[in-house]
């Protein structure tokens, strides 16, 4: 069984949700990545969806753009990213890295080539955010062979039909993207979310993670009722940059988030 | 999706493209998030049931004989091809369109597409700020919010666009992310679509971005081939020897080129922006320099670096500054049917200058691109072969450029 397929059937065991949290790799410093990759699962993660940075993040918010701006500027590549990924296995073999970023730096180096590279780093899964299925054929035949899971979004606006699609070509989970917009975006409705999630399940086996607009504890409890796994990223880049200079804190902080919304989600 | 050149040729003459799901060979697509997928749709579905649509076709020819003022003239630059000796230049005059350029004839489609899908509110990114200017007349003109998207460098060098967007009643929204130019733009575009995908029309300039809009571009902008092949019957007797165009999203390029497709007597010429050299960095000549890769929604070549990130261009022409191109002409580059190459900042300062004396017409910037290769052209063919040149837009927005190139401060 994949790390991710073996993670949700052992926190559906515990009748316990996924905390999911988001850091772009590089930001603000190369060095700076692994060790809070795993002051994330101290805290209580228990999968890390690790961003590629690209210079046209044209899914983000300005959050986002920024922590891609800083890892760019001193050329945080994806080649360096699996390298991180590596280094965080040598000490922990058990929670899942799924990378998340856009099509082009992927494409660049060649789909079997990252495909076996990310394996052999131990990466469990991938999501393209501007690949839908119809335009993923080659690159599914690239990671399916190898067994790394990939991860498809699902909007407020994805039809049934598409919805279904999805839910057959994506393995792992499925991203619900909770509202139209942009990553760090204010406004969730738990309600509104929990209507869609209710559609979701008529059409999709696999596990649901809900992203967009998760900032705090309150949230995430709310969230975790309704899905199972709660996905927060721009809330902790936000106390990453606010401490740009100043690693540890950054850590302290973002490990205070990541508690909360533990407590929060275990609790509700 | 792979495409061997063997097969390429083959499928290129029986091809009706883009397919389905908007694929130029390997180019094209649709590579966006989900939350836009559902728009892309709709959009796809009425362009397609309005493309065939009466009423639709009606407006759309109304408006470009009486708001636009086509068809533009074919005019035989005779000073300008004595000067050079050689084959005959012919110039389309796209410069004489209102509002002075060839980006009216898409946002005149697309506005009326809004119009009929029922969306108040249209969004539009802009380099130079013809395409907002465009935008923006065309939202006055159908009544129509217009919000317009340009990078906070352009915006400085703009300044007279921007006045004239706000003038028209459009709200500019300067970009600060990035490199703070059209591709950025383009960005933050397509960010405030998917946020208010439900309300909002995106305008899309170019004939680039997701699957339908490089074919509805295409579409709007054919006009100029047309109108070509019927003027040159008439005043020629006979179609051109070689069409030329500059290329930067590719919009006139493609419009003046598609009718022409399967003529393949008719030689084509896409003109990039060449910068200061193709042999260092600083150009924006994908098709000449780049490789295929995935930018704002469509697979095209891009200039990237090693890592796949994509590289700042430049231009002196801040229309032609953007790495990537529309995906149709990465499709006729791949299946030989065009040539793509470059003319340097220098080579369209001098064209400029040399159309504003020889035949006192002023081009933009971009278009000097494609006059300064035409003239090179010209001078390798004998004088009963003709060249038409894509005059796609007038120089009255480049003025403070030259001038300052000229160490006028006007």
């Amino acid at each position: 069984m994949s790390r991710i397929n073996g993670l949700f059937a052992a926190l559906q065991a515990q009748g316990k949700k996924a905390l999911i949290p988001y850091i772009t790799a590089g930001d603000p410093q190369k060095e700076a990545t692994v060790p809070m990759m795993h002051a994330l699962v101290e805290a209580g993660a228990d999968l890390i969806e690790l961003g590629v940075p690209f210079s046209d993040p044209m899914a983000d918010g300005p959050t986002i753009q920024l922590a891609c701006e800083r890892a760019l500027a001193h050329n945080t590549s994806l080649k360096d990213v699996l390298a991180m990924v590596a280094e965080f296995r040598t000490t922990n073999a058990t929670t899942p890295v799924v990378l998340m970023g856009y099509l082009n730096p992927v494409e660049r180096m060649g789909y079997d080539e990252f495909a076996a590279a990310a394996v052999v780093a131990g990466v469990d899964g991938v999501l393209l955010v501007d690949l839908p299925p119809e335009e993923a054929v080659d690159v599914e035949d690239s990671f399916k062979s190898r067994e790394l899971d990939m991860i498809y979004l699902i909007a407020p606006t994805t039809t049934d039909e598409r919805i279904e699609t999805i839910g057959k070509a994506g393995s792992g989970y499925v991203y619900y993207v909770s509202l139209k917009g942009v990553t760090g975006s204010k406004a969730l409705d738990v309600d509104d979310v929990a209507r869609n999630l209710d559609r979701i399940r008529k059409h999709v086996s696999i596990p649901v993670g809900v992203g967009f607009g998760i900032s705090n504890g309150a949230t995430a409890g709310a969230v975790a009722k309704v899905c199972d796994g709660v996905i927060v990223g721009s809330a902790i880049v936000n106390r990453i940059a606010a401490n740009a200079d100043n690693a540890e804190l950054a850590r302290q902080q973002v490990s205070e988030l990541i508690a909360e919304m533990r407590t929060a989600m275990d609790q509700a | 999706m792979s495409t061997t050149p063997d097969n390429a040729h083959a499928a290129f003459m029986e091809a009706n493209l883009p397919d389905a799901r908007g694929h130029f060979g390997i180019h094209g697509g649709r590579f966006v998030s989900e939350t836009l997928t559902a728009a892309l749709d709709e959009l796809q579905a009425t362009y397609l049931k309005l493309r065939d649509d009466a009423d639709f076709q009606k407006a759309f020819d109304s408006d470009l004989a009486h708001y636009v003022g086509r068809p533009s003239p074919l005019y035989y630059a005779e000073r300008l091809s004595n000067h050079c000796g050689g084959a005959r230049i012919f110039l389309k005059r796209e410069d004489l369109n209102h509002t002075g350029a060839h980006k009216v004839n898409n946002t005149i489609g697309q506005a009326l597409l809004a119009k009929f899908m029922g969306k108040k509110k249209i969004i539009a990114e802009t380099g130079a700020g013809q395409h907002g200017v465009a935008s923006a007349t065309v939202a006055a003109r159908f009544g129509l919010e217009c919000k317009v998207f340009m990078g906070s460098t352009d915006v400085e060098r703009q300044k007279l666009n921007v006045y004239r967007m706000k003038l028209l009643g459009a709200e500019v929204e300067s970009v600060t992310s990035g490199t703070k130019t059209l591709k950025d733009a383009m960005n933050e575009a397509m960010r405030h679509w998917v946020t208010n995908v439900d309300d909002t029309f995106y305008i899309i300039g170019t004939a680039a971005g997701p699957h339908p809009y490089p074919m509805l571009v295409r579409d709007f902008q054919s006009i100029i081939g047309r109108e070509l092949k019927e003027q040159s019957l008439e005043q020629l007797g006979r179609q051109p020897d070689a069409l030329v165009a500059c290329v930067g999203g590719g919009s006139n390029a493609i419009g003046m080129f598609y009718p022409y497709i399967k003529n393949p007597e008719v030689a084509l010429y896409g003109v990039e922006a060449g910068g200061l050299g193709l042999d260092g960095d600083d150009h924006a000549a994908p098709l000449n320099k780049g490789r295929p890769g995935v930018l704002h929604g469509n697979r095209t070549y891009l200039m990237e670096d090693e890592n796949g990130q994509i590289m700042g261009t430049h231009s002196i022409s801040a229309g032609l500054d953007y790495p990537g191109v529309g995906p149709e002409h990465s499709w006729l580059k791949d299946v030989g049917r065009a040539n793509y190459v470059a003319a340097t900042d220098d080579e369209a300062i001098d064209a400029f200058h040399k159309l504003t004396r020889l035949e006192g017409i002023m081009p933009a910037l971009e278009s000097s691109h494609a006059v300064a290769y035409g003239m090179k052209l010209a001078k390798t063919m004998s004088s009963d072969k003709v060249i038409v040149v894509n005059l796609s837009g007038r120089g009255d927005k480049d003025i403070h450029t030259i001038a300052a190139l000229d160490g006028v401060t006007a």
